[in-house]
């Protein structure tokens, strides 16, 4: 799977999730339960606002000394015997990373959940080298048996399944034969992949921070797979962006705790682990060889830009969980494995303005998605950002909208046929209106009031309504 | 230890440099934070109030929690053992087993009722994953106990085998009184204090807070999907034996 998860048009994938009635209540409820959580767990502390801004400030200056940081982490990771490659593009990521397998003649390959080895398509180029690859969160284990069904949400990728539909995947697939009770399935896949673990050569694992001063990485994980990926198999190799790293770790303390508390509402997950170069003489656990490939892939495009405080995000979903947007549509629509409101600022920026145009649009700029960021991103203002650069610089606004303008345009320009339309905008409208609400909007408006309703306008128009009020009517 | 390599790291921070429109820094001093949040949590906290924070933490993360003195700690260790219906233990290799009287009123015994034991032996190599797989309980004593999201942490090392707390079908952690901080920023900052001194850390510290958990089906809790399915921690009052 890559970054792109659907060649779809944008307003086909949302007519998909518009439609798509148990994805909907999934999402509802999902964000409601998730977002009651997250406030509940950060009220608690008494001083949120104070570790945000931490957490901001860590973020800042960690990603203004991005280079010293990166090479700081480099030398205290070969220090410990690991190796370290920097890849600028994804060619050059999984060139590296099926080298290694090959090297290691490596059949089975077991991964914990990662974000960058899904938009580097890490998975597809292991499989053109020969291995087998198994994703071992449950979540991605679920998806990728039911034919590799792209991840809806970024903490919690399988939210769109109903556990029926995971019930059959699993009879398919593994000839599973009991129920859809969530226990049951558990149990399934917990057996499943034990021998998968056990018979693994190699383990590849994203990397939620690396600590510079020491060469450690760090997994953040509830089901605790993190910590089988990077015991059982003889080589690891761990896949990071590289912005995802901190100073020392005394911040990785602040950015576990801010992550923790805004994905899952949870002091701490069940298993966090600090991992620092492979295992130490003696050790009979963990890696012999350790590799950390550390991704560019179009960051390094974003650093120094206006949205330079895009790339401090922690992945952690708190934004998608308050948009009202995201609620309506649900993931798949955002076409990319980013999705939500981090998703439709940063894929336009790692993937392109041409596929990913109207992400910057699907936003309400209610601005929830800002006060929920633990970091302090300002989410909504980077989507104006993009809007801004989509009219102006990349003259990219959807044809819709640059009708629109242009119909606009021509109407102010002149007195004459600003009247007339502004008068007549009430008959055009009428074969479209239904007790004074537009609910099959023409052009423009169809993606609008497909979803929503929109209101008809007004018989009276606001300047004729004022002369009246003026002459003392009412 | 045999240095790694690095490759094309220059090409990389060049571009990381010059997209931050300046040369690539040699040197970079950490500013002071404006605010630390973190030091504030618990601060004036007593022991006997961690324990109470720990205590009531338990509830949350599904784990549960047993308080106890030196001298009943192996009959409670026994008493979850009938609980987890064991009949096979795996261990650390661990010098607390002697002091806090385990090794002799527990382990020792052990194979004469019929239970079998494994302690980590770094000379048996694979042997020590295969017994951890196989086994009913692994127990390992916490390094260090966070209070406030009731997390044991362990710092592995030959004779600390990372598989012990990940393997077995259940999981008991064993809390010495005097390992409670307040929370993740004092555990955070003794590694800091070795990394600043120039001591190897361990290559694997593991932050356990209960039993291995998911809500990947339709947001449905549920344990034990890779690690172990239940855990419990025995909290036992060691100050008695520290100098």
């Amino acid at each position: 799977m890559a970054m792109k998860i659907s060649d779809d048009k944008f307003f086909d994938r949302v007519e998909k999730g518009v439609n798509n009635t148990f994805m909907r209540s999934a999402v509802a409820s999902a964000q409601e339960r998730m977002q009651g959580k997250r406030l509940a767990a950060t009220e608690e502390l008494g001083n949120w606002e104070e570790w945000r801004k931490l957490g901001e400030e860590i973020r800042t200056h960690t990603l203004e000394n991005l280079d010293y940081y990166l090479e700081q982490l480099s030398e205290n990771v070969v220090k410990r015997g690991g190796h370290v490659f920097f890849a600028s593009t994804k060619e050059e990521a999984n060139e590296y990373i099926t080298k290694v397998a090959k090297e290691k003649q490596a059949k089975k390959v077991v991964k914990s959940k990662s974000m960058v080895t899904e938009e580097i398509h890490l998975n597809s180029a292991l499989e053109k080298a020969g291995c087998e690859v198994v994703e071992t969160d449950l979540g991605e284990y679920i998806l990728q048996l039911d034919d590799h069904d792209p991840p809806s949400h970024i903490v919690v990728p399988a939210l769109h399944k109903n556990k029926e539909q995971i019930r059959d995947t699993f009879k398919e697939k593994r000839g599973y034969d009991k129920s859809e009770i969530p226990e049951e399935l558990a149990l399934f896949a917990r057996e499943q992949l034990r021998q998968e673990f056990l018979s693994a050569d190699l383990g590849i694992t994203g990397c939620n921070f690396a600590v510079a001063e020491s060469g450690s990485i760090s997994l953040v994980t509830n089901e605790g797979n993190a910590g089988l990926v990077t015991a059982l198999p003889k080589a690891q190799i761990t896949v990071m962006g590289m912005e995802r790293i901190v100073p020392t770790w005394e911040e990785l303390d602040i950015m576990v705790s801010l992550l923790c508390r805004s994905s899952v509402g949870q002091k701490l997950t069940s298993y966090i682990t600090g991992l620092t170069g492979p295992k130490d003489e003696g050790d009979v656990d963990g890696p012999e060889e350790f590799h950390l490939v550390i991704v560019d892939n179009g960051r390094s495009n974003i650093l120094g830009t206006e949205f330079q405080s895009a790339l401090h995000c922690i992945r952690c979903a708190a934004c998608v969980n308050v948009c009202p947007v995201y609620r309506h549509v649900g993931g798949h629509s955002y076409g990319s494995i980013y999705a939500g409101p981090i998703g439709a600022v940063l894929s336009p920026l790692l993937g392109g303005y041409e596929d990913y145009k109207e992400l910057p649009y699907a936003s309400s700029l209610c601005a929830a998605c800002t006060d929920a960021c633990p970091v302090k991103i300002p989410l909504h203002e980077l989507l104006i950002k993009h809007r801004r650069k989509i009219v102006e610089d990349e003259k990219k606004s959807p044809f819709g909208e640059k009708l629109a303008m242009k119909g606009f345009q021509l109407a102010a320009s002149s007195p004459s046929l600003y009247k007339t339309g502004t008068k007549s905008a009430s008959s055009v409208m009428a074969p479209f209106t239904k007790e004074n609400n537009i609910q099959k909007g023409p052009g423009p408006m169809k993606p609008w009031t497909d979803v929503r309703d929109f209101p008809a306008p007004s018989k009276e128009r606001f300047r004729d309504w004022y002369k009246k009020r003026e002459k003392g009517g009412k | 230890m045999a240095e790694g390599q690095i490759h094309h790291r220059d090409f990389f921070l060049s571009t990381v440099a010059e997209k931050l429109g300046r040369e690539r820094r040699k040197t970079v001093t950490k500013p002071q934070w404006t605010t630390t949040p973190q030091y504030d949590v618990l601060k004036d906290a007593s022991q006997d109030e961690l324990v109470e924070v720990l205590k009531k933490h338990c509830e949350v993360i599904h784990t549960q929690f047993i308080e106890t003195s030196l001298d009943k700690l192996t009959e409670k260790i026994r008493e979850v053992f009938e609980q987890y219906e064991v009949a096979s233990v795996v261990t650390w290799k661990d010098e607390r087993h002697k002091e806090f009287g385990l090794e002799e009123n527990l382990l020792d015994k052990l194979p004469q009722e019929n239970i079998d034991v494994h302690i980590w032996d770094p000379v048996l190599k694979e042997k020590n994953i295969e017994a951890a797989e196989k086994a009913d309980v692994g127990i390992t004593f916490s390094d260090i106990t966070l209070a406030e999201s009731g997390t044991v942490v362990l710092f592995s090392s030959k004779n600390k085998g990372r598989s012990v707390s990940l393997l077995p079908k259940t999981y008991i952690a064993i809390v010495p009184k005097s390992t409670l901080v307040p929370r993740m920023t004092q555990a955070t900052a003794y590694i800091n204090k070795q990394v600043k001194e120039g001591k190897n850390i361990s290559s694997c510290i593991d932050f356990i807070t209960g039993p291995s958990n998911s809500a990947d089906i339709e947001l449905n809790l549920i344990v034990g999907v890779h690690g172990p399915i239940k855990a419990t921690y025995i909290l036992v009052d060691d100050t008695a034996r520290l100098p």
